[in-house]
């Protein structure tokens, strides 16, 4: 059995050939699905086979030859995932494309991946493509999926996808086994795909992946996470970035299963609930809204629904990840936590579309723990991963029963891991990728010769094996007496209570850590509001001797949290103060996209920072501020610096596994 | 607008000397135009022109005390507005006139009805004939609302929609109904810059994928100017003008009506 599968691994070794291989063995097995005209259609995998025949044959006939690239841009569609295969038989590289990106940011990745060729979704997308080659000649050709708009367009190197495949069709009768001569061509060391990196930095990069990096990957994935045929998976994140390209067509060629589309990137979250997906991919942020929706909702419900689900709601709580985890649990939590799945987390889940869900991921930052606890506590095994593209996603990963929240979890099968010196976050994996294309300087800085790769990323592996990302590696700092110290990790640990909107923790070059805190108006108004506290502006609210009380419990219970961990108890947060303003993109304290400027802000405020590690009980402090109306004005404030109680740090925890 | 796949033909609809009043509220005096078939034609006019009564005579909801209409070459001169549904005139209103309780879809799925060749027995059996009429029925919609974009809101009740998404749901009702007339009142009424040029796009695609015929109402100069073919100007229940966008726009009578006009301007006006 195994010696077969061995076999079948060395044979089946592009997606081409996985791609016939699944045509043979799961013929009538559903391979892709979109919803159309309100209507679920289905392909089978020799259904979809024979789309990707006449694709390919079209192209080939268009003038598509290996070595070539192929930009394909839209939302996620069946048409636009057999385009990568079709590419792929023919020995060219697909490079898709944000297709949210404007025209002048597509411009430079066509250009740099030097396109020939384009596949696109729709007129909009055919009017970028149409503005890029007026300054690129080299595009050649645009097809495109939906021809909605298209009509009088009459240029001759515009094409329908339904010509291509008829051209194809003719192409593939008169040259007789050219199809499968050119499938056996490709062989597991030929680049597969080039996927740029989003590029906060800098122009974007684009990392070459190998056949082999992807079906690898995927194999292993598969391996750990017991994927069958039978799942089922929603494709709705852009099909250029790697996640989307390792589950919802690596992992589907490998393991045969079925991947659908949804309708349009506005009726995600009701396809989600028609289809209820067995293995689902979100980033934090979906979780997030989902559970809000839930929150809000269940506050405008009736009474005895709203009991109800409370009730049930602590209950799970208390034993819900226990139970999901295989861990003891009594039997009347057992009966209660049963009714309760009954009740309401069964008809909830349903709603959602999350009651067939095996697997769930979450991965790019990081998640609350009360929302991860959340999912999980409802019976949704929700483990978060982390990876890079230059890995072909996976470098850890959550494995099922081993789930803790402020870890990544164990390096991937197949996957190596060194912490190095400065404590970055080093891997080395048969998922690494090949290069930068074009771009050698870039490759050599981030890849050693021995095939390790630097992730930028600071972190360290605790004595459970499990990986912990702190901070990306160049903010990391120190403190006078050695420590590590993770700002953002301390600041993402405050920012989980949901009256702290902003942190900015200081540490760097000091005796002890310290922080700066903006207090959610919104969170902590309505606490006023039930409380009965009257307050006139942000600056009273948080001057309020109680808020502080309540903020200073917060501060110290992310004490007792790094005290636990022996890496980082010498960073508990000794002193804080609540800023008399919002931090404020319109002030430069923000980015527009709101992340903190640290460097500006310490400048800002370097009184209030020699007052934090100065002893001093009060500080004195006037800012220039701008209103909502653009004046400028004053504010002047004396703030109480407050002394946060600290905790011994444990002894490293030995855990028996 | 420089292609489209259908010529403007002959007149689809022909209004000869249309008077309609009030009691003593003159709303319509000797008003004369033709809609040719697949043309986009606007009726602008200030505050009280007389344009929605143009429109309400065109589908038969009022009833002129003088003059004729001439639809598909046939000449009436009482219509009901059901009889007006049945010849293929359809239309949305200033105030939209959605079931606001119902589902988007089933808001569509009511400009159908006229459509429907089964009883009421038969559909409230939902069996043989009936089930298969209803999914025909129901495919046709769902072309519609893809052509309209509003897949997400298939099963929200309008209620609960923004302002500009119930101005399309009800377009998608009007178009439901398969016109071969269309009569848009206000359709960009109310709208965002964003939303008036999505409707924009919308009314250009029903003319040129569906070859519809439209006759619109609107105030917002640029848009009657940018989308229509010709363009009917009434004041105070007449005619003042009738032509294309750049004949009506020079038009010495239509700048008067618009921009008003002081005594001794149009005196000096006269004797130069």
């Amino acid at each position: 059995m195994s010696e077969t599968q061995a076999a079948d691994a060395a044979a089946l070794d592009t997606f081409p050939k996985l791609l016939a291989n699944n045509a043979r063995r799961r013929p009538e097995r559903p391979a892709a699905r979109e919803k159309d005209l309100g209507i679920w259609q289905t392909w089978t995998w020799s259904q979809v086979a024979e789309e990707v025949r006449a694709l390919a044959c079209g192209l080939a006939a268009l003038g598509l030859k290996r070595g070539d690239k192929i930009a394909i841009v839209g939302d996620n569609r069946p048409r636009l995932y057999w385009t990568m295969t079709a590419a792929q038989v023919l020995g060219a590289v697909p490079v898709p494309l944000y297709q949210d990106s404007v025209a002048e940011e597509m411009a430079f990745v066509v250009d740099h991946a030097e396109v020939r060729f384009a596949m696109v979704e729709d007129q909009e997308q055919v009017d970028k493509l149409l503005a890029i080659k007026a300054d690129n000649p080299r595009i050649e050709q645009i097809v495109y999926d939906d021809d909605r708009g298209l009509r009088h367009y009459d240029q001759d190197f515009l094409h329908s996808f339904e010509d291509i495949q008829a051209k194809g069709r003719a192409y593939d009768r008169a040259n007789a086994g050219f199809y499968e001569a050119e499938v056996a061509r490709g062989k597991g060391e030929d680049i597969a795909i080039i996927l740029y990196t989003s590029g906060t930095t800098g122009q974007p990069k684009g990392v070459v992946l190998s056949f082999a990096n992807l079906v690898q990957t995927a194999r292993n994935t598969i391996e750990f996470d017991g994927l069958t045929e039978d799942e089922d998976v929603l494709a709705y994140l852009p099909m250029a970035w790697v996640g989307d390209h390792l589950f919802s067509y690596g992992q589907s060629y490998v393991a045969g299963f079925c991947v659908s589309c949804p309708e349009s990137s506005d009726t995600v979250l009701s396809d989600l609930r028609e289809l209820g997906p067995t293995y689902f991919f979100a980033v934090p942020r979906i979780f997030e809204s989902v559970l809000t929706t839930v929150m809000i909702r269940m506050e405008d419900a009736g009474w005895i629904k709203r009991r109800m689900f409370h009730y049930f709601m602590a209950v799970a709580k208390r034993c819900g990840i226990r139970i999901l985890d295989g861990r003891p649990v009594s039997i009347g939590d057992r009966l209660l936590y049963g009714l309760g799945r009954l009740l309401i987390y069964g008809p909830l889940l349903n709603t959602l579309g999350f009651s067939r869900i095996r697997v769930a991921y979450t991965a790019g930052e990081a998640i609350g723990p009360d929302i991860f606890d959340f999912y999980r506590s409802l019976g949704v095994n929700l483990k978060q991963l982390y990876g890079s593209t230059e890995a072909s996603v996976s470098i850890t990963a959550q494995p099922d029963g081993e789930v803790l929240p402020d870890t990544v979890g164990r390096p991937s099968p197949g996957v190596e891991i060194k912490i190095t010196e400065a404590g970055e976050v080093m891997f080395r994996s048969p998922g690494v990728f090949q290069e930068y294309y074009r771009n050698p300087e870039e490759t050599a800085n981030i890849k050693t010769e021995d095939g390790w790769v630097h992730t930028g990323d600071a972190g360290f592996i605790g004595d459970n094996g499990h990986l912990k990302i702190i901070d990306r590696a160049k903010d990391v700092g120190k403190l006078n007496d050695g420590t590590l110290f993770a700002p953002k990790y301390i600041e993402n640990k405050l920012k989980f209570f949901p009256e702290i909107k902003e942190a900015v923790a200081f540490g760097h070059g000091r005796d002890f850590c310290a922080v700066f805190l903006n207090i959610d108006l919104e969170a902590v108004g309505n606490w006023a509001e039930r409380h009965h506290i009257a307050y006139a502006s942000y600056q009273e609210l948080a001057g309020h001797p109680q808020v502080q009380q309540i903020i200073k419990g917060q501060v110290e219970k992310v004490n007792r949290d790094l005290a636990g961990d022996p890496n980082l108890a010498g960073s508990q947060i000794r002193r804080f103060l609540i800023l008399h303003k919002e931090l404020d993109p319109d002030d430069g304290e923000l980015t527009r996209t709101r992340k903190v400027r640290r460097g500006f802000v310490s400048e800002k405020y370097q009184t209030l920072i020699e007052a934090l590690y100065s002893g001093a009980e009060r500080a004195h402090v006037e800012t220039e501020m701008t209103f909502k109306d653009g004046r400028k004005g004053s504010i002047t404030a004396d703030l109480e610096i407050v002394a946060a109680e600290t905790f011994p740090g444990a002894e490293p925890l030995r855990r028996a596994s | 607008m420089t292609q489209r796949a259908r010529q403007i033909g002959d007149a689809l609809l022909k209004v000869e000397g249309v008077h309609l009043s009030f009691g003593g509220v003159k709303a319509l005096s000797d008003v004369s135009f033709e809609i040719r078939e697949h043309e986009i034609l606007a009726i602008i006019g200030p505050n009280g022109a007389g344009k929605s009564s143009m429109l309400n005579v065109i589908n038969g909801f009022y009833h002129p005390q003088e003059g004729t209409i001439t639809y598909k070459g046939e000449t009436r001169k009482r219509m009901k507005p059901h009889a007006a549904a049945k010849t293929g005139i359809a239309r949305t209103f200033q105030n939209i006139a959605l079931f606001r309780g119902m589902s988007t879809l089933d808001n569509i799925m009511t400009g159908r009805l006229l459509k429907m060749r089964r009883n009421f027995l038969w559909q409230a059996l939902y069996w043989g004939p009936a089930k298969n009429e209803e999914m025909a029925h129901r495919a046709s919609v769902e072309r519609i609302i893809d052509f309209l974009e509003i897949q997400s809101i298939r099963r929200t009740p309008v209620g609960r929609l923004p302002y500009g998404l119930q101005k399309r749901v009800e377009l998608g009702r009007a178009l439901a109904a398969e016109p071969d007339l269309l009569l848009l009142d206000e359709p960009m009424a109310g709208m965002n810059v964003e939303e008036k040029e999505d409707m924009c796009r919308f009314v250009l695609d029903v003319n040129d994928e569906f070859g519809t015929t439209i006759a619109l109402i609107e105030h917002d100069m640029s848009v009657v100017m940018d989308i229509s073919d010709r363009v009917v100007v009434l004041d105070y229940g007449r005619k003042i003008a009738d032509g294309t966008p750049d004949q009506v726009r020079a038009d010495r009578v239509v700048i008067d009506a618009y921009l008003g006009v002081s005594h001794d301007q149009s005196e000096t006006a006269e004797q130069a």
